[in-house]
């Protein structure tokens, strides 16, 4: 309320303490003439602007197009779903439990032979990791390696913080659905061996998760079966967190499987990279053409949501996988703003005369 | 969020009521004693009213108890103290419905099942609001803090009981019933009664300027009777007990009484009171009794806020944010039977986490969780927002130059500061008259007196002169105005600053000290006295015949054929007495303080000189009474003297010193008048011993060259003139150290009059009044009493006792309508009647001749009143004045007891010039749509020559007149009226579309104009008549409504404003406006000569009418324009990444969750792109100042809400959804089925929406400067810099969203580029086409000017004239359509 006056005075009392006139300063600030650009929109001004984001557009288009074009790209569908499928059986009976693991074999054909690096990704569908409950079931301390978050895991991981009074580690339900399957390639030689992949493990999450974001707890002790003391496995995982790799640096929390399951996927339908085939030395393709077997270890239940799981062999440009719509979407909206262009240059020519031409004739 | 406004200016709650000149009247005379046992008793008192004693004195019972009670004078305003800070700013805070949303949305976060962020992060938004806000508060609280300790710490001499002297203490240990000591220019430091003052009549100056602005000095007096008056007041000696009312915040109402030891009471009035904060002036010392203390002072019980409207924007607005709530509550809902839906088909899926939950509750918790997550769809921030571009437009108003007046050194003041839009819609102007149209510097020009017309022709020549000098050399008028002109200058400026200084600038002014002694005299003596007021050209035929009067030769002039009759030279001298005693004038001289001045003539009233006097008047017209032939005067046996004075009453009167009078005056010649000069030297000489001031000394000399002069100059009346006239130049050379402060300026211009004639009036006390007579010299005119002007009674009067006769006269001046009623044929002989009608009646065409010339008149009117006439009246007044309860019925009812019979004197014609650029300024607001009324208390004659001066009226307007005497009669005119008018319109339409557009064009065909007279105002704004009104005056092109009282006024603007859902201004200067200011939706006072009322009351407050022509056309249009554009800029922006979040719950299974961090989310909104549209709304700029000035047809766009009409939002909202549909679903395709993370598909999604956002504006923008270059830059930048910063380091700190290296990769990566370029391209593209297309083929009115902006004069010029005609046709095509609006309006008003 007094507040006014206060103000009144100050402003006031400054004024007139010093007997200043109060005419306003003459700048063009204050008296809102400072120079402006006008953009006045019309068909005139506009259409360079559509003729240049539709030259601009249909070439970056088209050579997206084509780029995605030459990604070779192969999907197998291993779910189960059909009784003729090989995983049909593996896909009925399941428990995440079971000792005994169910392997299904699948044969496939290469077309066309895979140069540079090859990369293997784990798809699945109708897993919706990003469901908020979800995403949020985890604890980034623990998994950074805090020991006090290993064995006090947060309270975001429940239900999954403990398992029979011991606290898990990992924590939450992220890992505890961790991806389990194993995916194993053979190539079938011509001659009738069977050769199998060579398949890096490592290489394949993040250089800022594995060395920034992750990290096992107690970073000078390297025995991890003596740091995660005291803790227990997530349920549904058939071993603990420190035996998930032989290879002390791809181990515990910094496994990249680990890794790369814990960045959840945007979209309901989603691929992980699971492996990467190195490039081989020479002109010889990473997977020449020919007859190939995909070996399942089939431990994930997807079924019951009526999802899909699928194994995925791509290459990779500097646009990422293979994907035709960016390509589609730059051909059409440079189309569409050339188009545009035209029907706006028409428009100025038979506006813009009227306007200017008919008022003066008057 | 009234709590961010800079609130510069304090409003102060004005004093409702009928008191026309302010919330002070003149004192009342002398107040007798009463008892006041029926009026209220002790027991009562305790109950409704304060009982005060003195505090020093002995211990009266239970006072103690009492006046522990009362507060202290130690004035707290902080809010807080250092404790309750806290608490109390958040309480304080949490009072607003936006925090409260926020803090709602915060303890939904806290629920577990709903929790969409972290805790901490929704409470980012409420944490940032109350943080600034509390700071600000803080500061502000604060800086209140010092203050107080200034103001409380602040010395005053204060009576101590022990010590028995005056002691120093602080204004804080004041407390009630202390004696209080004050000196000249002392600031009063609470309400305290006035219980001595060093002046001996008992009467003390202040100046209320601290309070109200107004700058002419107040009188207080001595509470009467006390029995210590007169001598040195001693506080041990005041036994006395006080009873008062409570504490209140009337200014202008005080009541009480005082009980004397013995019992006897005395009534208090308001003219006892001296008011805490106003100054002491004139008196040497004072002591008061304190009866209120600190906070229930009734300066602080008036201290209010600024004032709050709520813009009619701000409806619109409010309706548009309960469609984004509902909206809100659609997708919320789809949300929660999309995630029940989807729950409902899963079976044991993998990643559920908790798998108990029934669908129907988990849909019901998604629910609540969307509204946390899409919270910001309610644009809560954008109210803040509003304020902060709402401070700086006025900010850009309030330094334009163009509203700033050179000569007054003022700026426009905006003290509302939340409706600036609201000047963009005006569609009704209701203009005062008097001040606002016109200068309101009353100049005096003719006048009538017995019926015959001095028509002043030299000092009509003297106006023009000066105006075409003033027109000349308007660039130098500093310099061209002197003297008293520029002391005026300088003093008004003062005055201005004064207006703005509150209650709180005390210490203040103490700072500036150093020049407050000399610029106070000035700043006192500025109230309306310009050299152009001034100085009156006497009319050479009055000057004669006032010659006559004095003149010691009139005896031997019989005869000839110029001599006029006494019964004229009475009226004259009556009439020239009304002019200089009927007024509250305070007179003062730069060398001397003013109430000096009439005291050392105060016992003038020598009985030798009035004999003196009477000889001298009553001798010349005795003789001439043998030979000249009045005819009224002829067979009278009564004396002259008698008949000169008492003319009016029956003849029974004759006063005691009628005889001497004729026998002294029956020795004719030289020797009288000898001995009349020089005793009147002697006189003179003795009162410059007692005053020895210079300004005597010169009156003095001047007089006797006078009289030397007349004496020596004895032949040739013109000779005689000539010589006058120079006497008056030359004394007024002289006199002019003589000022005069008014309450008005007509009262000024009329002093000033007089004082041309040489009947001056020299000082005043309250007892008394010092008149200078022609041919008399000083007179004290005792003064009984003064009615002040009252704007329900129109008219003022003061009673005194007539200096010559002795009797009782009551002098009265009003509005000529008030006047003619109440003044009566004489009764007595025939001839006397008859010569007194026809002056009534040569008086009442003289009148009409003045108002159609546009002259204010006055009736000057006079009554004598018996002794026992006065005897009974004055009971009856000092019953009202005594009276507690109701007061002010009594005195208005005595009052109209005194003020009948009149006797008509004569009338005055005062001219008040237009203010420059009025005419330009209503045709401007005309050709923009807003319709002007006139709303004025003058007559109508003067209403329509205004209008047509100000070209309101054009020649070939149509003009209706409504004016009538009854309520039926008043609805059958205005029936009638409105048929004629359907008729015009309809002819005007069929004109019009027979394709004669030519002549229709503004101006070509006349509209209509309606004048309503103040009574048939009255009838018309009640029921029934008041729907054929509406409909009569919406059809009309301008309304004049004259005669009409405030509440009239007020109630004419409600009328309109609520009848016809129209943006209404009130635009006036005095406190006649003050009620229709309030009303209106926007108030516009005018600073100019009529104190601060109106501006306290106002809005804006500008200094001239023209400014309303940049006010409105520009910064109105422009306001409105960029207000609405920017709320619609908010909403969609608000829309269009809501909707983001809200596409992503189809992939997510409706669960709540965001592909963001939450802290860019939060952000988004609060920092990253919160600036551009501040800067779009203060800075916009649709079309060029100077082209909306030439063209104020384009103010129509904005006054018809044409920016920010309905569909405009929802366009906004469809391009808003379209936007987001295409910035959300690019990136999804191109991430489908890829392994993309939540976050790295967020991320091109969040860069996109905000270069989509930010680019929106530009497209938008009407204007670019560097500014918005620079705030778009920055806004980009800071979203930038934020996200690879905190994806940089934020390893483990925002968990679930853990931002770490997802943006720096996806930044690196081109595909990120390659999608934000087709996101961003595709979203602007329909918007970017719209407005090309738009501006192609339906150039805009706003838009068409502006491009002409760029094409060459002649083109411009052409262009514009086909554009105006064609504006005009439509305009006056949409003007015949039949307005649907307001038919529900007409029918509620019927039924």
């Amino acid at each position: 309320m007094m507040a006014s006056s206060y103000n009144a005075k100050d402003e006031d009392g400054a004024v007139t303490v010093s007997l200043r006139s109060k005419k306003p300063e003459n700048t063009a600030f204050k008296q809102q003439r400072l120079p402006a650009w006008q953009p006045i929109l019309t068909a005139g001004t506009v259409l360079p602007a559509f003729f240049i984001i539709g030259l601009l557009f249909i070439p970056i288009g088209i050579g997206l197009f084509v780029t995605s074009n030459n990604i070779k790209e192969l999907e197998i569908d291993y779910t189960g779903a059909d009784v003729s499928s090989p995983c049909f059986n593996c896909s009925q009976n399941f428990s995440w439990n079971s000792t005994r693991p169910c392997t299904c074999t699948i044969p496939f054909y290469l077309e066309q032979p895979y140069e540079s690096n090859v990369y293997v990704y784990y798809g699945l569908s109708n897993f919706y990791q990003n469901h908020r409950r979800y995403v949020k079931s985890r604890d980034d301390s623990q998994l950074n390696g805090n020991m006090k978050s290993l064995k006090e895991p947060s309270k975001e991981c429940e239900p999954y913080a403990y398992h029979d009074n011991k606290p898990i580690a990992p924590c939450g339900a992220i890992a505890n659905s961790m991806f389990n399957d194993t995916l194993e390639l053979f190539y079938n030689d011509p001659n009738g061996t069977k050769i199998q992949i060579p398949l890096n493990t490592t290489g394949i999450a993040w250089w800022t998760d594995k060395h920034v974001k992750f990290g096992n707890p107690g970073v000078d002790n390297p025995n991890l079966t003596a740091v995660f003391q005291g803790t227990t496995k997530p349920v549904n995982w058939r071993r603990p967190v420190y035996e998930l790799d032989s290879d002390q640096d791809n181990n515990g929390f910094i496994n990249e499987d680990f890794i790369v399951w814990m960045r959840t996927a945007a979209l309901p339908t989603f691929r992980k990279l699971y492996r990467i085939i190195g490039k081989k030395s020479g002109l010889v393709p990473t997977l020449p053409r020919g007859n190939y077997t995909l070996e399942v270890v089939y431990n994930y239940p997807v079924r019951s949501f009526e999802g899909r799981k699928r194994m995925i062999l791509s290459t990779v440009s500097w646009m990422g996988g293979k994907n035709p719509f960016l390509g589609i979407a730059y051909v059409t909206v440079g189309s569409v703003c050339f188009f545009l262009g035209v029907v706006l240059l028409v428009i100025h020519h038979k506006c813009g005369n009227r306007n200017n031409g008919g008022d003066i004739s008057n | 969020m009234e709590r961010l406004h800079w609130v510069r200016h304090r409003c102060r709650q004005l004093l409702a009521g009928g008191s026309g000149r302010g919330w002070y009247s003149a004192p009342d005379g002398p107040p007798g004693k009463t008892s006041l046992d029926t009026h209220s008793s002790p027991r009562r008192a305790s109950g409704k009213q304060r009982t005060v004693f003195a505090r020093h004195g002995p211990p009266q019972q239970g006072f103690e108890v009492v006046s522990e009670s009362y507060e202290g004078n130690a004035i707290c305003t902080t809010k807080y103290s250092l404790l309750t800070f806290i608490p109390m700013n958040l309480f304080q805070q949490f009072h607003r419905a936006a925090n409260l949303y926020f803090l709602f949305l915060v303890l939904l976060n806290w629920v577990p099942v709903v929790e969409a962020f972290q805790k901490e992060i929704t409470m980012i938004p409420l944490l940032v609001v109350l943080t600034v806000i509390a700071i600000k508060d803080a500061l502000e609280d604060y800086r209140r803090y010092l203050f107080d300790r200034k103001i409380n710490s602040k010395v005053v001499q204060v009576f101590c009981g022990e010590q028995k002297a005056y002691v120093d203490q602080c204004w804080k240990d004041v407390r009630v019933g202390d004696f209080v000591r004050l000196s000249c220019n002392d600031i009063i430091p609470a309400d305290m009664l006035l219980l001595y003052s060093s002046d001996p009549r008992g009467v003390c100056y202040i100046d209320t300027a601290n309070l109200d602005g107004e700058t002419n000095l107040k009188q207080r007096q001595v509470v009467s009777d006390l029995p210590l008056q007169g001598e040195e007041f001693t506080a041990e000696s005041f036994h006395c007990r006080v009873e008062c009312e409570k504490p209140n915040n009337d200014l202008g109402r005080f009541r009480g009484y005082m009980e004397h030891p013995g019992g006897v009471r005395v009534g208090l009035h308001n003219g006892n009171l001296l008011l805490r904060s106003c100054t002491i002036r004139n008196t040497e010392t004072v002591v008061g009794m304190v009866v209120y203390a600190g906070h229930e002072t009734k300066a602080m019980m008036n201290n209010s806020g600024p004032r709050y409207k709520r813009s009619q924007l701000e409806k619109r607005l409010n309706t548009d944010v309960l469609w984004c709530v509902l909206l809100l509550i659609i997708m919320c809902l789809t949300a929660a039977v999309g995630h029940g839906l989807w729950l409902k088909n899963l079976k044991d899926p993998v990643f559920q986490v908790d798998t108990d939950t029934s669908p129907a509750l988990a849909g019901f918790y998604v629910f609540w969780t969307m509204i946390i997550v899409l919270q910001v769809l309610i644009p809560i921030s954008l109210y803040v927002s509003i304020e902060i571009v709402k401070l700086g437009q006025i900010y850009f108003i309030h330094h334009d130059l163009a509203l700033y007046n050179e000569q007054l050194d003022c700026r426009i003041q905006c003290r509302a500061l939340n409706i600036t839009e609201d000047l963009g819609q005006i569609q009704y102007l209701f203009s005062d008259k008097t001040g606002t149209l016109t200068e309101n510097k009353m100049v005096f020009r003719r006048c009538s007196i017995y019926g015959v017309e001095y028509p002043h022709e030299e000092n009509a020549r003297r106006l023009e002169v000066y105006e075409a000098e003033k027109m000349e050399a308007a660039g130098r008028s500093v310099t061209l105005k002197s003297g008293c002109s520029g002391r005026s200058l300088s003093g008004r400026s003062l005055s201005c600053k004064h207006s703005s200084v509150s209650l709180h600038t005390l210490t203040g002014e103490e700072e500036d000290e150093e020049d407050q002694p000399s610029n106070h005299i000035q700043h006192r003596t500025s109230a309306f006295c310009s050299r152009v007021t001034k100085e009156v050209v006497p009319d050479p035929e009055l000057v004669r015949k006032l010659n006559w009067f004095c003149s010691p030769r009139l005896a031997l002039s019989d005869g000839s054929s110029g001599t006029p009759s006494s019964l004229e030279l009475t009226y004259i001298m009556d009439f020239f007495l009304a002019l200089a005693i009927c007024n509250s004038v305070v007179v003062s001289s730069p060398s001397q303080p003013r109430h000096v001045v009439p005291e050392t003539r105060t016992p003038l009233k020598s009985l030798e000189e009035i004999k003196l006097v009477f000889q001298r008047l009553g001798f010349s017209p005795l003789s001439a009474l043998s030979s000249l032939s009045p005819p009224q005067i002829k067979g009278s046996p009564r004396s002259f003297t008698s008949r000169l004075f008492a003319r009016g009453k029956t003849d029974t009167f004759t006063f005691s010193t009628a005889t001497n009078s004729t026998t002294d005056g029956s020795e004719p010649g030289q020797e009288s008048n000898q001995e009349t000069s020089n005793l009147r030297r002697e006189v003179h000489s003795s009162s410059r011993v007692e005053s020895g001031g210079d300004a005597e000394q010169m009156e003095d000399r001047e007089t006797d060259d006078y009289i030397e002069g007349t004496r020596t100059n004895p032949e040739g009346a013109r000779q005689e003139v000539e010589d006058l006239t120079g006497d008056v130049d030359c004394e007024r050379a002289t006199d002019d150290e003589l000022l005069y402060e008014a309450e008005s300026p007509d009262e000024a211009a009329l002093v000033h009059a007089a004082h041309a004639y040489r009947c001056t009036l020299r000082g005043r006390s309250a007892e008394s009044l010092l008149v200078d007579l022609p041919g008399i010299g000083s007179l004290a005119v005792q003064l009984l009493h003064i009615l002040p002007f009252d704007s329900n009674r129109k008219k003022m009067s003061v009673v005194v006792r007539h200096p010559l006769t002795g009797q009782v006269v009551v002098y009265t001046k009003g509005a000529d309508s008030v006047i003619m009623d109440l003044t009566e044929t004489p009764k007595g002989s025939e001839q006397a009647r008859e010569i007194y009608s026809r002056i009534r009646e040569q008086t009442q065409n003289h009148l009409d001749g003045y108002a159609r010339e546009g002259l204010r008149t006055l009736c000057i009117a006079k009554k004598v009143l018996e002794e026992e006439e006065y005897e009974v009246w004055l009971k009856g007044q000092l019953l009202a004045e005594s009276s507690i309860e109701d007061r002010e019925e009594l005195l208005l009812e005595a009052a109209q007891r005194l003020e009948t019979n009149l006797t008509l004197l004569g009338t005055t014609g005062i001219v008040d010039r237009l203010q420059e650029e009025v005419p330009d300024t209503i045709e401007a607001l005309q050709r923009a749509g807003i319709k002007v009324w006139i709303l004025t208390g003058d007559k109508k004659e003067t209403a329509i020559n205004i209008a047509y001066a100000c070209k309101l009226l054009c020649p070939n307007d149509q003009l209706l007149t409504a004016s009538c005497g009854s309520k039926d009669a008043c609805a059958a005119l205005l029936e009638e009226l409105k048929l004629e008018v359907q008729r015009g319109v309809d002819g005007l339409t069929g004109v019009t579309a027979a394709g004669d557009p030519g002549e229709s064009s503004s101006g070509g065909v006349g509209g209509f104009v309606l004048v309503l007279d103040g009574r048939t105002l009255d009838w018309a704004l009640q029921e029934e008549p008041r729907s054929d009104f509406l409909e009569l005056s919406r059809r009309c092109k301008a309304v004049i409504c004259c005669r009409s009282t405030p509440l009239q006024k007020s109630k004419v603007v409600r009328l309109i404003r609520d009848q016809l859902g129209v943006m209404t201004l009130a635009v006036g200067d005095g406190a006649n406006d003050v009620s229709m200011i309030q009303v209106a939706d926007v108030g516009v006072g005018i600073c100019g000569q009529e104190g601060m009322q109106a501006v306290m009351s106002s809005d804006f407050a500008v200094s001239r009418f023209k400014h309303l022509r940049k006010l409105l056309l520009v910064h109105g249009h422009w306001c409105y324009s960029r207000l609405a554009n920017m709320i619609l800029y908010f909403i969609y922006k608000n829309v269009m990444y809501v909707n983001l979040l809200f596409w992503y719950q189809f992939f997510c299974g409706f669960s709540g969750s965001v592909m963001t961090n939450a802290w860019v989310l939060i952000l988004f909104n609060l920092i990253f792109t919160s600036v551009p549209p501040l800067i779009y709304g203060v800075l916009d700029r649709d079309t060029a100042a100077h082209t909306l000035m030439e063209l104020p047809e384009l103010y129509r766009e904005v006054q018809t809400s044409e920016v920010y009409a309905p569909y405009m939002f929802w366009i906004t909202v469809l391009d808003a959804f379209y936007q987001s549909l295409i910035c959300f679903f690019v990136p999804y395709f191109a991430f489908r089925g890829s392994s993309v993370s939540e976050l790295s598909f967020g991320s091109p999604i969040n860069a996109s929406a905000l270069l989509i956002v930010l680019l929106h504006q530009v497209i938008e923008s009407h204007t670019l400067t560097w500014i918005h270059g620079l705030v778009l830059v920055l806004s980009g930048g800071s979203y930038f810099g934020f996200v690879l910063l905190f994806s940089l380091f934020c390893v483990t700190c925002s968990p679930p969203t853990n931002p770490v290296g997802v943006e720096t990769l996806e930044m690196s990566q081109p595909l990120f580029y390659i999608v934000c370029a087709l996101t961003t391209v595709t979203a602007l593209l329909p918007r970017l086409l719209f407005r090309a297309l738009y501006n192609t083929l339906h150039p805009s009115a706003v838009l068409e000017p502006a491009r002409m902006d760029k094409v060459d004069s002649e083109k411009y010029r052409r262009k514009m004239q086909r554009w105006n005609l064609s504006r005009s046709r439509d305009n006056r095509l949409r003007l015949c359509a039949d307005n649907p609006g307001l038919e529900p309006s007409t029918a509620s008003v019927v039924s």
